[in-house]
């Protein structure tokens, strides 16, 4: 295997996250904001699995990054969940209407 | 014979001791039968009835043996009873637990139980049974058996949940409410008869004084009843306060008894080794002359303490060590033992209490004072004669005398009805001390029975009437109750000829001989007259004979024979001024009524026994030939002393006893008719009298100055000592103590400075900074959850450049 450049792959994982964390803290649908966990949740895969092969750690990256995957679909799928009974409760899914716990 | 002797003390125990079972039981559990209920009173009628039932069949038991003096035997046969059996008696006492003096006396006595033992002193219930203790126990019961039922029907109005005292008032003007104590009552007098009996039944003079405080304390519970009136409870209090005067006498009497006799017993004691420890009757013998047996100077007096072949006690010879006493320490040992008898019975110069003592229910003057406790002082007296004596018996008669005469003109000018009865208590009490110190042994304790009776009925009666009037006791409100309550009234008077003495010569009673079962009556004919009429004779020729023995103590029989003639009067004008002439409260008369058979029926008992229990006087009469039994051996030779009294014998009493008995007849019916031409006839107006001498009235209304004297000898001083006393406790005790306080509350408050300054500082910083901590975080949590995001994005991108910022290069 031939030695890559890992600054490619570095960027695009870093537009990923910025994507992925502007989406969270603009977005007011709850399933945006979710949109926007999975963008940075990738962008970090991506980060992971860039070092695991520009550096002598075998595998371990991508192993990684797989769990992260799995991690992802159960989290979207309780937070979908959670979603479902938010949109019960205030027949909307506008995140900033849920403010109730505040001090 | 001592199967006798175990009977009749097994009797006797359960008639002691049943009032005992009754107190407790009712003080226990009678509050939960109920206020209304009258359990506690048919419970305390049993007891007392079974006691009189059992102290009857032991009475009757002993007259059995004693030769039929009271009950027939079986096959009617003519029985001589002025003398004594001698045949028979011989018997009788050989076997006899103790033989004393002579043959005469049949004593039963033994230990119930030895309470203890220190050093020599022993101290034990025993008991002393003899004639004399059956006669008391007998007297004791019946009188308060029937006290008992006559009290059911006046304690009644104790029957309710809410009693109205209508002569206490409370501070809005109203009447005190209290619940009813109907219960309490009838508890207290069954364990006044306990103490009665076992005063009676004791066997040793320090037993008598545990019984004697334990009836005193009755006395005071009793009269006190009505605690919440002022003039009850401080009546109550006198009563046992001045008690406690002759008491201290009766102490240091007993201290000397038992230093120089080394026991309290009164009759010989068997003890474990086989031998026989005499007792203080026996110790202390006299010769065929009244002369004790005396030491070489002839001060001491020498105790017989060694038995003789025949059990008779002797001195030991010169060569054994024997016990002696100093004569006047004999005589300082009577007078303190004397002095207790002053104070229960209410003699000159303790008298003041028993008049106050009026302030109890009327059952319990009847019962407490005037049948059986205040005689319990003549009991003693009686009961410790052999101990006493010529000189401590003048004392005695002395002091009686004037109590008898001091007492008798009060009377006369009380208008209180219960009042009148209460002096003429003290009065017969004198008399019957007088009858004790002059020589009658038999004549004082013969009154002590038949007043007892009288007087009990007497009292009852004027329970009835104050009943019948609401409480009223002032006689010049009464007047013309005859009709009103004719049972009352007519036997009220039999008490008062009893009393007075009062006796038709020459008209004979054959009629006793058609009663059954009594014995002694069949070949006399009696007097017609009432109980008093023959103690008080047997009493005034005693006197008589004493007096022609010591020409010097005229005065003993003149004053008792004036004061024979006053005690007449005065309790035919009670009778007079309450159930004759015209009513002179009119409301008051309207509402009388005669009270229930409850009431009226112990009446009628307690007078058939006031008419006729002496039947017969001191010649044939079964009463006093009963007393006569216990009579000390030496009183029958009486003394004849050349430098000191003179006691006189049974013969000299005998030969004076005519014209002593025409002498009080006299005085008595000069009594009763100046009585009857003042209040009843109306012949001369009494107020016009008291106006007359109303200096003499006014001393004797105010009951000859004792009680303001006392008040200021020893009531006025006392109070000063107490406020001295109360002073020193305020400003030294007090004001040491206040500086102690002062300390403490000077170094509290420091200490509490220190707490809220110091220690509550540190606490409360802790507390406020952590919760204004709080309070500012508090903020942070908006619920917002874009922000969350941010602050989560923005702290790792912080983080991060920190990181990369700080972290060492290479």
């Amino acid at each position: 295997m031939q030695p890559i450049d890992p600054n490619p792959f570095l960027i695009v994982g870093a537009v990923l996250f910025v994507c992925g964390v502007v989406c969270m803290t603009t977005k007011r649908n709850g399933i945006g904001v979710l949109m926007g966990v999975e963008l940075v949740l990738n962008g970090a895969n991506l980060n992971f699995i860039t070092f695991s092969r520009c550096t002598p750690l075998g595998l371990d990256g991508q192993v990684f990054s797989l769990f992260v995957i799995v991690l992802a679909a159960a989290e979207a799928a309780v937070a979908l969940a959670i979603a479902l009974n938010f949109y019960n409760n205030h027949l909307t899914i506008d995140v900033d209407r849920g403010d109730e716990l505040h001090g | 014979m001592d199967s006798l002797g175990n009977t009749l003390a097994n009797l006797l125990t359960i008639a002691w001791l049943l009032p005992l079972f009754g107190f407790v039981v009712q003080i226990l559990f009678a509050h939960k039968w109920g206020r209304k209920s009258k359990a506690a009173a048919y419970l305390a009628i049993f007891c007392i009835g079974t006691g009189f039932v059992c102290s009857a069949t032991a009475f009757y038991k002993w007259d059995k043996q004693a030769g039929h003096l009271v009950f027939k035997e079986a096959k009617p046969a003519a029985t001589e009873v002025a003398e004594p059996k001698n045949d028979s008696k011989a018997e009788v006492t050989e076997e006899a637990h103790p033989k004393k003096h002579s043959g005469r006396q049949t004593v039963f006595s033994g230990t119930f139980y030895q309470l203890a033992q220190f050093g020599d002193l022993q101290l034990s219930l025993d008991y002393y049974i003899d004639s004399l203790t059956l006669a008391m126990f007998v007297m004791v019961t019946l009188i308060a058996t029937c006290i008992h039922i006559f009290a059911t029907g006046y304690m009644s109005e104790e029957l309710v949940e809410d009693y109205v005292d209508h002569q206490v008032h409370s501070h809005d003007g109203g009447h005190f409410h209290r619940p009813g104590r109907f219960y309490r009552f009838f508890s207290y007098l069954s364990l006044f008869c306990f103490a009665m009996l076992g005063l009676v039944i004791a066997g040793n003079i320090f037993q008598v004084f545990v019984f004697w405080e334990l009836v005193g304390i009755c006395s005071y519970l009793l009269i006190g009843f009505y605690v919440e009136r002022h003039s009850a409870s401080t009546a109550a209090n006198k009563a046992f306060i001045v008690n406690r005067v002759g008491d201290f006498g009766f102490i240091i009497g007993l201290m000397i008894l038992w230093t120089s006799f080394g026991t309290f017993n009164f009759a010989d004691q068997h003890v474990s080794d086989g031998g026989v420890k005499p007792g203080l009757f026996s110790m202390v013998t006299r010769d065929h002359h009244g002369e004790f047996p005396k030491s070489a100077d002839g001060k001491e007096v020498v105790l017989t303490t060694q038995q003789d072949g025949h059990g008779a006690w002797q001195v030991p010879p010169e060569t054994s060590p024997r016990k002696t006493i100093a004569y006047t320490l004999l005589i300082v040992a009577g007078l303190g033992v004397f002095g207790g008898c002053v104070g229960k019975s209410a003699q000159f110069p303790l008298q003041t209490w028993l008049p106050d003592a009026m302030e109890g229910p009327t059952p319990v003057s009847a019962l407490v004072h005037s049948a059986t406790m205040v005689a319990a002082g003549v009991y003693l007296a009686g009961r410790f004669y052999p101990m006493f004596v010529p000189e401590v018996l003048l004392v005695i008669a002395y002091v009686g005398c004037i109590t008898a005469f001091v007492a008798a003109t009060i009377a006369i000018v009380a208008t209180d009805i219960k009042k009148v009865l209460a002096y003429s208590t003290i009065s017969q009490l004198g008399y019957m001390m007088l009858g004790l110190g002059v020589g009658g042994w038999g004549a004082g304790l013969f009154h002590l029975i038949t007043h007892a009776f009288f007087k009990s009925l007497m009292f009852l009666c004027s329970g009835s009437v104050i009943a019948g009037c609401h409480h009223e006791q002032e006689m010049p409100k009464m007047g013309g109750l005859l009709r009103k309550m004719p049972i009352t009234a007519l036997t009220m008077l039999v008490g008062v000829i009893a009393i007075a003495g009062l006796a038709i010569p020459g008209i004979y009673l054959k009629f006793w001989s058609f009663v059954p079962y009594l014995s002694v009556y069949e070949d006399h004919g009696y007097v017609l007259s009432f109980s008093g009429y023959h103690s008080k004779d047997a009493i005034l020729a005693t006197a008589l004979a004493y007096t022609k023995l010591n020409p010097l103590h005229f005065l003993l029989f003149l004053i008792p024979l004036l004061t024979a003639g006053i005690t007449s009067f005065y309790m035919f004008r009670l009778w007079f001024y309450t159930f004759l002439g015209k009513p002179r409260d009119q409301h008051l008369h309207e509402h009388v009524h005669e009270s229930p058979w409850v009431m009226t029926a112990p009446l009628l008992v307690l007078s058939f026994f006031a008419a006729f229990c002496a039947l017969g006087g001191e010649h044939h009469g079964s009463l006093f030939g009963v007393l006569h039994h216990s009579e000390p051996v030496h009183v029958h030779h009486g003394f004849e002393a050349a430098n000191s009294v003179s006691l006189p014998s049974h013969q000299a009493i005998e030969d004076s006893h005519a014209s002593a008995g025409q002498a009080a007849l006299l005085a008595a019916f000069v009594g009763m008719a100046l009585s009857y031409l003042i209040y009843g006839k109306g012949v001369v107006n009494p107020d016009e009298i008291q106006r007359q001498a109303s200096g003499v009235h006014a001393f004797l209304a105010n009951k000859w100055g004792f009680d303001d004297l006392y008040d200021v000898m020893f009531v006025k001083p006392a109070h000063v000592v107490a406020k001295f006393a109360a002073a020193i406790d305020k400003f030294v005790f007090d004001e040491i103590l206040h500086t102690f306080v002062r300390m403490g509350i000077a170094v509290s408050k420091w200490d509490r400075k220190f707490d809220e300054g110091v220690i509550d500082g540190i606490v409360n910083l802790m507390g406020n900074s952590t919760h204004s901590l709080g309070i500012s975080l508090r903020n942070v949590q908006t619920g917002k959850i874009r922000q969350y995001v941010t602050f989560i994005a923005v702290s790792v991108v912080t983080l991060f450049v920190l990181l990369f910022a700080l972290y060492p290069k290479g």
